[in-house]
C-alpha cells in the first residue's frame, strides 16, 4: 500500500472514529458536511481534474435530490432505492448536458452550464404541482428506512454519511491515480496536445462530467434521504458556486482539498455567525487570505511546497 | 522491392475565407523514406500537414494513409492509425515532469479502452524513449523548466512514444544551435530506420543532408519534387525559394 492509499483510509479511519468522541453539536454537523464533501469531491473531478469551470452542479446535485424525493413521496421507493435513483438521475443529466455544453470551452462552457443550471431550477418551480418549489416538501420518515435502521437516527445517519462519503472520496481517489485520471490533468494542461497524442478529447471529458454527475447526484440523494427535506433552494445558484468554493479552498486537484474546504467554510460560517450578523464578510476576507497565502488552495498549495506526493 | 506508397492526397484542397492555402495537391509519400518539405512563408506547408494530421479539415480532396480514407477521421483517430505530429511551436506539458509526458505518449499506445498498462510496464518504455533522445538523466525534471532545444527533442520523444508510422515534424530546428542541430539530424536518420519522416524544414543544410525526396511547394501547390541535386538544381525552386 502506497502512503497515498495509507494516508486516505487514515483520514476514513479518523472519520469513522469521530463517531463515537464527537459532541451532538458537531457529531450532526460533521454528518452533514461529509454529505456535502460529497458533493464537492464530483465537482473537483469536473473543475480540479479535467480543468472545466462547470457553474452548473446545482442542476447534478439537485437531479439527485429531486429523483430520490420524488420516487419516496411518490413512488412509495425507500431510501436505498432512491440512492440509486440519484445516482441514474445525475449521470444521465451530467451526460446529456455534457454532450451540449462540451461543445464550447472555457468562459462559454461556464455560461452554458450556468444556463442549463437556471433551466433545471425554473423547471422545479414550474413544476411546484409535485415539487412544491421554494417551500419544499419533507420526506415521510418510513421512507427514510435502510435495512430496518432509521436515517433520522443521529448514529445511522452519521454512518450513511460516511459511507456515501467514503466511496465518493475512494473514487476520487481511484480516478486521480489511474490512466484515466492522468488524460484528464493532461487535458487540463493542454488539450490540443493532448489530442494530437490519440486521445479523444471529448470523450474524456464527458465521461469526466458523467462521473462527476452521478457522484454528485449520489450525494444531493444522499442529502435528501438524510435530512428528509427536498427543496428548490438546492437546485439554485447558490449549490452551484458553493462546491467551487470548498474546492479552492481545500484545493482542486487533491482528493481530500474537496472535504477540507467544505469542513472549514462550513465551521467559518458557523463560528462567525454566532458572534456576528455579518458572517459573509468574515468569510470574504477568509477567501482574500487563501487566495494571498495559498492560492492554490490549502493542500495545492502545501503538495507544491511540502508534500508532492499527495494525490 | 518497390517502396510501397504510405500516405497519398487528390486534390487536396483548403481555403481560408478568399485565400486558398493549399490548392488541390496530388502528394504521395512513400514507406520509409525521409521527405522534406520546402517552401516561402505562407506557402501552405503548416497547412497541409495539418490537413495529413486532422488538425483542420479540408475543403476538398482526400487523404488516403496505408491504402485507407482517412479524411473524415478526426485527428485523434489519425493518430491511432500511426500518423504523429510535433507542433511547430513547442507543445508539451510544461507543469508535469518528462517522464510524464512521455507517459502519455507511451500510454495511449499501449492503452485498451481506458484501462491504462501496468505502471512497471510504462515506465519502462518511456524511459526507453527519453534515452532515444539523450533525455534520460532528466527524466524527473519538470519540462517547462528546459532549454528550448531540450523542449524541442522532449516534443519528437512524445512523438516517438506513440511509435508512428509516420511521423511529422514542423521546422524541428528552428531556434536551435548549430550544435544541436548535428545531434538532431542523427536522431532523425536513427528514427528513420523504422518511420516515415516529414519534414518541413527552412534550414537547407539539413535539408540536403537529411532528405531522400525534397518536396517545395509555393502558393498553395507543388511546385517541384525530386532528389535533392534535382531540387538543387532546379532553376524554378532557385527563383521562389533559394534566392538565387
Amino acid at each position: 500500500m502506497s502512503r497515498a492509499v495509507g494516508l486516505h483510509i487514515a483520514v476514513l479511519a479518523g472519520l469513522a472514529l469521530a463517531q463515537f468522541t464527537l459532541p451532538e453539536y458537531h457529531h450532526g454537523n460533521l454528518a452533514r458536511i461529509m454529505v456535502l464533501a460529497a458533493f464537492a469531491s464530483a465537482y473537483n473531478i469536473t473543475f480540479g481534474y479535467a480543468g472545466m469551470l462547470s457553474l452548473g452542479h446545482a442542476m447534478f446535485f439537485g437531479a439527485g435530490l429531486y429523483a430520490a424525493g420524488l420516487a419516496a413521496e411518490f413512488g412509495g421507493i425507500a431510501a436505498p432505492g432512491g440512492l440509486v435513483l440519484g445516482v441514474i438521475a445525475g449521470a444521465l443529466m451530467a451526460a446529456v448536458v455534457g454532450v451540449l455544453a462540451l461543445r464550447t470551452t472555457g468562459v462559454s462552457f461556464m455560461i452554458v452550464t450556468l444556463m442549463f443550471a437556471q433551466a433545471a431550477f425554473l423547471t422545479v418551480l414550474y413544476f411546484g404541482e409535485w415539487t412544491r418549489g421554494d417551500e419544499g416538501f419533507v420526506i415521510a420518515s418510513d421512507m427514510r428506512r435502510v435495512l430496518g435502521l432509521d436515517l433520522a437516527d443521529p448514529a445511522t445517519r452519521y454512518w450513511a454519511a460516511f459511507a456515501v462519503f467514503g466511496a465518493v472520496m475512494l473514487g476520487s481517489l481511484a480516478v486521480a491515480r489511474s490512466s484515466f485520471g492522468r488524460v484528464l490533468a493532461a487535458i487540463r494542461e493542454n488539450e490540443e496536445r493532448t489530442r494530437m497524442l490519440g486521445y479523444d478529447v471529448f470523450r474524456a471529458k464527458l465521461m469526466a462530467l458523467a462521473v462527476s454527475g452521478a457522484m454528485a447526484g449520489a450525494a444531493g440523494a444522499a442529502y435528501a434521504l438524510l435530512f428528509g427535506y427536498v427543496g428548490a433552494t438546492f437546485a439554485s445558484i447558490q449549490y452551484s458556486i458553493l462546491p467551487l468554493l470548498w474546492v479552492l479552498t481545500g484545493g482542486a486537484a487533491t482528493v481530500l482539498g474537496p472535504f477540507l474546504g467544505t469542513l472549514l467554510m462550513f465551521y467559518l460560517i458557523d463560528v462567525s455567525s454566532s458572534f456576528t450578523t455579518a458572517h459573509m464578510m468574515i468569510v470574504g476576507f477568509a477567501l482574500i487570505g487563501l487566495i494571498l497565502f495559498f492560492p492554490k488552495g490549502i493542500l495545492g498549495t502545501l503538495r507544491e511546497r511540502v508534500v508532492p506526493w499527495l494525490p | 522491392m518497390a517502396a510501397m506508397t504510405l500516405l497519398e492526397t487528390h486534390g487536396l484542397t483548403r481555403r481560408f475565407g478568399g485565400l486558398t492555402a493549399v490548392d488541390g495537391v496530388e502528394f504521395r509519400l512513400d514507406e520509409g523514406e525521409i521527405r522534406a518539405l520546402i517552401g516561402p512563408n505562407g506557402a501552405g506547408k503548416t497547412t497541409f500537414v495539418s490537413l495529413l494530421s486532422g488538425r483542420i479539415r479540408p475543403s476538398a480532396g482526400r487523404v488516403v494513409f496505408a491504402g485507407e480514407d482517412v479524411t473524415r477521421l478526426p485527428a485523434h483517430a489519425r493518430v491511432m492509425r500511426g500518423i504523429a505530429y510535433t507542433f511547430q511551436i513547442t507543445s508539451i506539458f510544461a507543469r508535469m515532469t518528462l517522464l510524464d509526458n512521455v507517459r502519455l505518449a507511451v500510454q495511449r499506445r499501449m492503452m485498451r479502452g481506458w484501462r491504462g498498462p501496468d505502471a512497471r510496464a510504462l515506465d519502462a518504455a518511456a524511459m526507453a524513449v527519453l534515452d532515444r533522445v539523450g533525455l534520460a538523466d532528466r527524466a524527473t525534471g519538470i519540462a517547462g523548466n528546459l532549454s528550448y532545444g531540450h523542449q524541442r527533442l522532449l516534443e519528437v520523444a512524445m512523438g516517438l512514444g506513440l511509435r508512428p508510422r509516420l511521423l511529422i515534424l514542423d521546422e524541428p530546428t528552428q531556434g536551435l544551435s548549430d550544435a544541436e542541430i548535428a545531434g538532431f539530424v542523427d536522431l532523425v536518420r536513427e528514427i528513420a530506420r523504422d518511420a516515415t519522416v516529414l519534414l518541413i524544414e527552412h534550414n537547407m543544410g539539413v535539408v540536403m543532408e537529411l532528405a531522400h525526396r525534397i518536396t517545395v511547394m509555393e502558393m498553395g501547390q507543388i511546385l517541384a519534387e525530386g532528389p535533392p541535386e534535382a531540387i538543387r538544381a532546379d532553376a524554378e525552386v532557385q527563383r521562389a525559394y533559394l534566392g538565387g
